[in-house]
């Protein structure tokens, strides 16, 4: 996965002014992950939703207003519990390191 | 029906990989997810193109159906076992489907395709021959099947049960929170719905909860075990997995599936809706 792209999922096609876009890209020791599961947890810790990671581990939401948690899910890892916070019109980037 | 008889783990997947009486095939929301990789043996089924009518918003008819699985090498006498991504949504679906149209021997892979990648099972890019059959189809059984006049005359008599996100059910997001927000319906639930997510039911690797797990969770949520059930969600893939639950896990009867659910019913003129985190009452009509 040498020479993949970091982070910042392309925004073409995406209305930002009326999505609160949550994003980023999940690593291993500095290497995407292409095959992990990203799941958005709402305030209360229920689940909202779930994508697996891109070849280039990339991972998109389009959540409300608020905090979240994203939970990731890999073969032959923990899960990783991070916090985001999310607003309409902006793009919250998440790095997740496994 | 009980989880024994419709629920297979991966390994009793990975141990009947070459038997010939199991096909397994894989349904998934993102319906490139099979090219990308997938178990040995499984065909795909695409549930935009093949399992919806083109034109009109409804499922291919009988005809259809059984051109569709003779063309794919799947025959009446076959134990067909579903499999997918996002927790088995869209295979549970199938398998709702498959059900419809009356195929007998059907079971899902507990945990679906996300199960069987955290266990680190094998996936192959090898796509599959298969013989065409002679498949044939039974009539619709609508006993699984609701449609949205049966679903407002149930306010207040039968249970609904809302199987969206919470924000979904009060209003707060319009879609699952991977797909864009802007859609045409009105936000909210039906009134008296319990709002108990689809994934209540599921662990986080995908596979579904321990009986008496999945009683408490509906129980506490208000369903009323004596009454009829109606599962919806946002288009009718979500509540499949919960109308699987409490139909063959839980073995509950008269549990239907409103397939036409929050986009058909979020658009309908002057029907009731309520707003917020409470169910709202069948009197008030959800105002």
């Amino acid at each position: 996965m040498c020479g993949a792209t970091e982070g910042g999922l392309s925004l073409d096609g995406v209305n930002v002014a009326k999505e609160a876009v949550v994003q980023g890209q999940v690593t291993r020791e500095g290497e995407p992950v292409g095959n992990a599961y990203v799941r958005l947890l709402d305030r209360t810790g229920e689940f909202t939703a779930e994508v697996p990671t891109n070849e280039h581990g990339q991972f998109r939401f389009f959540a409300g207003d608020g905090e979240w948690t994203l939970r990731t899910l890999a073969p032959k890892s923990e899960p990783v519990d991070q916090r985001v916070v999310a607003a309409r019109g902006s793009v919250a980037e998440v790095a997740i390191a496994i | 029906m009980s989880r024994e008889n419709s629920l297979v783990t991966a390994q009793w997947v990975e141990d009947n990989l070459d038997n010939a009486d199991v096909v397994l095939i894989e349904v998934d929301e993102d319906t490139t997810a099979y090219d990308k990789g997938h178990i040995r043996g499984a065909i795909k089924l695409d549930w935009s193109t093949e399992l919806q009518d083109q034109v009109r918003r409804d499922f291919v008819n009988k005809q259809q159906f059984e051109a569709l699985l003779s063309s794919k090498g799947v025959g009446n006498d076959h134990t067909v076992v579903l499999y997918g991504g996002n927790n088995n949504w869209f295979a549970a679906y199938a398998y709702w489907y498959f059900t419809l149209y009356g195929h007998a021997d059907v079971k899902l892979l507990d945990g679906g395709r996300k199960k069987w990648e955290l266990d680190s099972r094998e996936l192959t890019d090898e796509v599959p021959t298969r013989d065409t059959t002679s498949y044939s189809a039974q009539e619709q059984d609508l006993s699984i099947r609701a449609f949205r006049d049966e679903t407002v005359e149930a306010i207040g008599v039968k249970n609904l049960v809302d199987v969206r996100s919470p924000d979904e059910y009060a209003g707060r997001l319009l879609a699952p929170a991977h797909l864009p927000q802007e859609q045409a319906q009105r936000a909210g639930h039906i009134p008296t719905a319990a709002n108990v997510p689809w994934s209540k039911a599921a662990n986080d690797d995908g596979t579904f909860r321990s009986d008496d797990e999945l009683k408490q969770i509906y129980s506490e949520a208000g369903v009323d075990w004596s009454k009829d059930t109606i599962a919806y969600c946002r288009i009718g893939e979500r509540s499949s997995h919960t109308w699987f639950v409490l139909k063959e896990i839980l073995g509950q009867q008269n549990v239907k599936n409103y397939d036409g659910s929050w986009t058909e019913y979020g658009s309908l003129v002057g029907v009731p809706v309520a707003l917020g985190d409470e169910a709202g009452s069948a009197d008030e009509g959800g105002k």
